[in-house]
């Protein structure tokens, strides 16, 4: 983890319609760090994140306030290519979303997208790929395989592989591990930390334990406004607000 | 109220059968009156004969066969991409007031009388097609592209329903990999659904293959295998229609056996259709 600041939202205000989601968040997201921002179901976490790569602009009644700043440049800005900033800013959702093709396609379709054509380059792409999402022994003898094959633990981390063949600088995960058991999500955790080096995480957490185990940072987001913030032991040990401690401990949520 | 809850139970049961029992009525009817007549004539002699002559005692339906395949192959090849790519207008580019505005119409062209599309054929596609392409204008184009218009609201309302009913993730997906619009619809939104798409052309096949009244006045009825497509045909389906006025005795029974070839063939195509769209899941 640096100190240099890879992601700097500023009152961020969310809206569907009339009704507000996200309520004046600021926060910075430091580079080559883990973040998981934690909170009960409905505290607009995934809006944030969508927010992040302007995914939420695909919903028409959305509106957006404030400013997000990637390395110092507002991503809202009209000079912003929209596909760029998504393979800049890469995201895995809560349910796999595997394309209806080959695994080696499903990986190369992003470098295939920026132009590669070299066959060799894009298969060491994909091997590489496949080998930081904890993948590639249990499906290398089958990258020709529709991905729809594979179970629900190995399409998830698929859609990470997918994503890091893309070489973004920032990944958003929104509870990559909600439906899975409890081996894939120890291989996603260990492939996390394990990227960190080289990416910046946002992590939305399938739970507080979790966000634990993996992140250096974390932010407690509640009726989508953020209530703490802070290094993980101190947010978790050592909570500032008593709504951060009430959930961590069990009273709600 | 135990016997309550009975008599409820087998009201609705006796309903539910009565529906189906129509089915099976109007099945062993067509086959009680049509068999004997191919077994008379020869399966073989029946659906490849090239004569149609009730009063010298021949019935071969081939001509018939070729009409309604080729009219119906035409509708396709018009119909198809148009209603296709409406759909995909409709579901991936029009703004939502348009769509409000065009799925109304297109269920208002599926309530339009067949009679009504073939006395506008009659007087409008025919004059047209005779006076452009040159030929009679009753022809196998001109019934192609009557039921090519009718099967615009199946193969359009199907079509939309299997690319609305793909989970959003798909869409979300794809675009947050960088994709474009047009990428995501080419590459992930017409893959997966293809099977549905697949059905709604079947479908819209099965609709066209049955359709009578819009294409008897236009199609010019000659019993006749085609050479273009300017020339006049006769379906299966309007075999039955002109004649069963007047057919009696052996000539009766070859036009349910006609229906008979015509039920399997329809019976067949949505036989496909259910398969593939049930192998998706």
């Amino acid at each position: 983890m640096s100190e240099h600041v890879k992601i700097k939202i500023e009152d961020l205000n969310i809206f569907f319609e009339k009704k507000q989601v996200v309520h004046g968040l600021t926060l910075d997201v430091r580079a080559n760090e883990i973040l998981s921002i934690f909170g009960p179901a409905g505290s607009g976490i995934t809006t944030l994140l969508r927010s992040l790569n302007r995914l939420n602009e695909l919903i028409p009644t959305s509106r957006i306030e404030g400013s997000i700043l990637l390395d110092d440049k507002s991503i809202y800005d009209s000079d912003v290519s929209l596909t760029e900033l998504r393979r800049k800013v890469g995201m895995v959702f809560d349910v796999p979303t595997p394309l209806p093709m080959s695994i080696f396609d499903n990986i190369a379709y992003g470098p295939r997208l920026k132009g590669e054509k070299n066959r060799k380059v894009l298969g060491e792409i994909v091997e590489k790929a496949l080998q930081e999402a904890a993948l590639w022994d249990e499906v290398k003898n089958r990258l020709k395989a529709s991905a729809l094959s594979l179970s629900g633990g190995q399409q998830q981390r698929l859609c990470i592989a997918r994503v890091l063949a893309l070489d973004p600088d920032v990944i958003l995960l929104d509870r990559p591990c909600s439906g899975l058991d409890p081996i894939s999500t120890s291989k996603i955790e260990d492939s996390l930390t394990q990227l960190k080096d080289r990416f910046t995480i946002i992590l939305a957490p399938h739970n507080t334990q979790q966000a634990g185990r993996v992140s250096n940072r974390v932010a407690f987001m509640l009726m989508g406004e953020l209530i703490e913030e802070g290094f993980s032991d101190d947010v978790f040990y050592n909570p500032k607000d008593h709504r951060t401690n009430d959930y961590i401990t069990g009273r709600f949520g | 109220m135990k016997l309550k809850e009975n008599i409820s139970k087998y009201i609705f049961l006796t309903l539910a059968f009565s529906s189906i029992s129509a089915l099976a009525l109007i099945t062993v009817f067509i086959i009680i009156n049509g068999v004997p007549i191919i077994a008379e004539v020869g399966i073989i002699n029946f659906i490849f004969g090239m004569s149609w002559a009730p009063s010298h005692g021949e019935y071969g339906i081939f001509p018939m066969i070729i009409g309604s395949v080729t009219v119906t192959l035409g509708a396709a090849v018009l119909g198809v991409p148009i209603g296709v790519c409406c759909a995909i207008f409709l579901t991936e580019f029009a703004p939502p007031t348009l769509s409000k505005l065009f799925r109304p119409a297109i269920q208002l062209l599926a309530g339009i009388p067949s009679v009504v599309y073939g006395f506008w054929g009659l007087l409008f596609i025919v004059p047209f097609i005779r006076n452009f392409f040159g030929g009679p204008g009753l022809s196998i184009l001109a019934g192609s592209v009557i039921l090519a218009i009718m099967v615009l609201p199946t193969v359009i309302s199907i079509t939309e329903v299997s690319i609305l009913a793909l989970p959003k993730q798909y869409r979300e997906g794809a675009l947050a990999l960088g994709m474009t619009h047009w990428q995501t619809i080419r590459s992930v939104i017409l893959p997966s659904a293809k099977s549905g798409i697949v059905a709604a052309v079947i479908l819209g096949i099965g609709r066209a293959i049955g359709e009578t009244m819009a294409v008897i006045m236009v199609l010019g009825n000659a019993v006749a295998v085609p050479e273009s497509i300017l020339d006049p045909v006769r379906t299966l389906t309007t075999n039955i229609g002109i004649e069963m006025g007047y057919a009696s005795g052996t000539h009766r029974q070859a036009l349910f056996a006609t229906g008979i070839v015509l039920f399997i063939i329809i019976m067949v195509l949505n036989a496909t259709a259910q398969y593939i769209t049930r192998k998706k899941k």
